[in-house]
């Protein structure tokens, strides 16, 4: 029997996806060591404390909140202060985090701060002994390593998207904590957040991502993603490096070695010749649709459905029999 | 300004991995190697900080690896930093806890008013050695670095997030790890390259800490299997949109 305290993220006063992830990962490690509590830890500004709920549907068996103006924003100093304080004064076997901006940013600072170890962005999770073992992937992707990992606590962090939320409801337990430092007094200060897309779904989130490449040939020319993303309606756009080093896309829409790491159920490649750094950040999706004029490109290689024509042509007609397929689902 | 850039050997990755015969490493022989990519752009950002803030003070570029790494310091003395520090080991611990103590103390008496690392390592893809090394020294960290300012004493930065950005400030001494976006790197010029032959270059024995996190195991992933090619024209729409509904299931 292990305890495990998990952080849930949060960005702009809201839980994102990929706390109810770690929430369902903790629950399974909890299972997996023979069945202790999972103790969530939620940080935020005035009210986060009201979505202490979300957090025990989906198994947290108490809720710790740090409710403070100075969390507000991320506050890495503070947090990492306080997690640690909580690890040190409790029997938590292990401490599980987002392998996201956030969580990756976090969980090493904690590990350093406790001189214990960090196993990151596992895609699977399994109790051998006092070890934890989980998958990692290494060599940009192109090679899976199993990792085992030993420490008082135990700290791992899980790769978005890799463990499905699932909804596990406990009686809601939460418990305000406070923060052992002062956390107006942090030297590092995050004074603004910038959200990128409004209110469109992010790329870690959504099912279906349509990237657009090279052979869009314009940045006018990625409205023809956005239409199909809108007639699925639960899809984000995503960009090539090539595209996003042209500016035709904002960094933090690229996919690929540099960029963001996506496994949705659908990607759909159009104009995207497959360079491998691109294929790094996609290849483990569940279905990949490739639409391509060079019938050479290398996305055909791991594209399970390939359209070779132009891309002008192709798009409208796939956009049109999405939204009609749609209706009539 | 004193700079320290923290770089890795990395292999290139456009190559076919083979898994070594004990089955927990991957086979080196074949492999060619580089400065890790984010490396490159910390490197091009410790040299844009010197060049912006009176061009004094020097760029000190420090590697934990074999004793082939120095061909990598070579590079980065190439494109322009002052002098090199290999913190060598033969066995590259898996453990980013590991490397970062060993980082730390190569450091913590440097006097640095920066120190840079690449956000994460392409081969590792520990991405926490940074971060890491900041807490042992107790440094202020920002990671994920795609905008940078420095100036009097302090920093303003942007982190990038998954599809968002967040604005931090920060005082010098700090800790960054630099992300896609920020810049892109010199090359290194012949002039750049003859210089950093004599450029000092100081080799020492890392001194790791011990290792929580093994490899037991590493494996390939399943290839994919061959897809199909169902046309070319929007004429293999209706079959594409029939074989997303009924055999892939995600329409």
């Amino acid at each position: 029997m292990a305890n495990v305290l998990v952080f849930a993220e949060v960005r702009g006063g809201e839980l994102r996806k990929v706390a109810f992830e770690a929430v369902t990962a903790a629950r399974s490690l909890a299972e997996l060591s023979g069945g202790g509590q999972v103790h969530a830890v939620l940080a935020g500004g005035a009210g986060i404390g009201g979505k202490a709920e979300l957090l025990a549907r989906y198994g947290a068996d108490s809720v710790l909140v740090l409710e403070h103006d100075g969390f507000a924003q991320y506050n890495p100093e503070a947090l990492a202060a306080t997690l640690v304080q909580h690890l040190q004064g409790a029997t938590y076997a292990y401490a599980l985090f987002s392998a996201t901006a956030q969580g990756r940013d976090l969980s090493p600072r904690v590990a350093a701060k406790m001189g214990v170890g960090l196993a990151a962005d596992l895609t699977g999770l399994a109790v051998d002994g006092n070890a934890v073992v989980g998958q990692h992937f290494t060599m940009n992707g192109k090679v899976i390593a199993t990792l085992a990992i030993t420490g008082a606590p135990a700290i791992v962090s899980v790769r978005p998207a890799a463990f499905q939320p699932a909804e596990n409801a406990r009686p809601l337990a939460a418990a305000a904590i406070t923060s052992v430092v002062d956390p107006l007094a942090s030297r590092v200060k995050v004074v603004a957040l910038k959200q990128g897309g409004g209110d469109k779904i992010d790329l870690n989130d959504a099912p279906v991502i349509i990237a657009g490449g090279r052979g869009l040939k314009s940045p006018a020319n990625f409205q023809l993603c956005e239409d199909l993303a809108d007639a699925f309606g639960n899809a984000a756009v995503g960009a090539t490096r090539a595209v996003t080093d042209e500016g035709w896309r904002p960094h933090s829409d690229q996919i690929g070695q540099t960029g963001r790491n996506v496994s949705p159920t659908l990607y759909v490649a159009v104009g995207i010749s497959g360079a491998i750094q691109h294929l790094a950040g996609m290849r483990t999706s569940k279905t990949i649709v490739a639409i391509n004029k060079d019938k050479d490109a290398p996305i055909f290689k791991i594209a399970d459905y390939g359209i070779v024509g132009d891309v002008m042509e192709v798009m409208p007609a796939f956009t049109a029999a999405v939204k009609q397929a749609r209706s009539q689902g | 300004m004193k700079i320290a850039v923290c770089i890795k050997r990395v292999p290139v990755m456009e190559v076919k991995f083979v898994i070594a015969a004990d089955g927990t490493r991957v086979e080196e022989s074949g492999l060619k190697y580089d400065v890790n990519d984010f490396d490159l752009w910390a490197i091009e950002a410790g040299l844009q900080l010197r060049e912006k803030n009176g061009n004094t003070g020097e760029v000190v570029v420090i590697s934990l690896g074999p004793d082939t790494a120095q061909e990598q310091i070579r590079k980065a003395l190439a494109m322009g930093a002052d002098r090199g520090v290999l913190l060598k080991t033969d066995a590259m611990p898996t453990d980013g806890f590991a490397v970062a103590q060993a980082l730390a103390a190569e450091l913590r008496d440097g006097g640095y008013d920066v120190v840079l690392f690449g956000r994460i390592a392409i081969d590792s893809m520990n991405q926490m050695t940074g971060p890491m090394v900041a807490e042992l020294l107790d440094l202020p960290c920002v990671t994920n670095v795609c905008k940078l300012e420095v100036a009097n004493g302090a920093g303003r930065a942007e982190r990038q997030l998954e599809g968002a950005n967040e604005v931090v400030e920060f005082p010098l001494p700090a800790l960054l790890t630099i992300d896609d976006g920020l810049n892109k790197e010199r090359l290194p010029s012949l002039k750049g390259i003859m210089a950093a032959k004599k450029k000092p270059l100081d080799v020492k024995p890392a001194q790791l800490g011990a290792a929580h996190v093994t490899v037991r195991k590493m494996e390939l992933p399943p290839e994919r299997a061959a897809g199909r090619i169902l046309g070319d024209s929007a004429a293999a729409v209706p079959e594409l949109v029939r074989l997303l509904q009924t055999e892939a299931k995600v329409l």
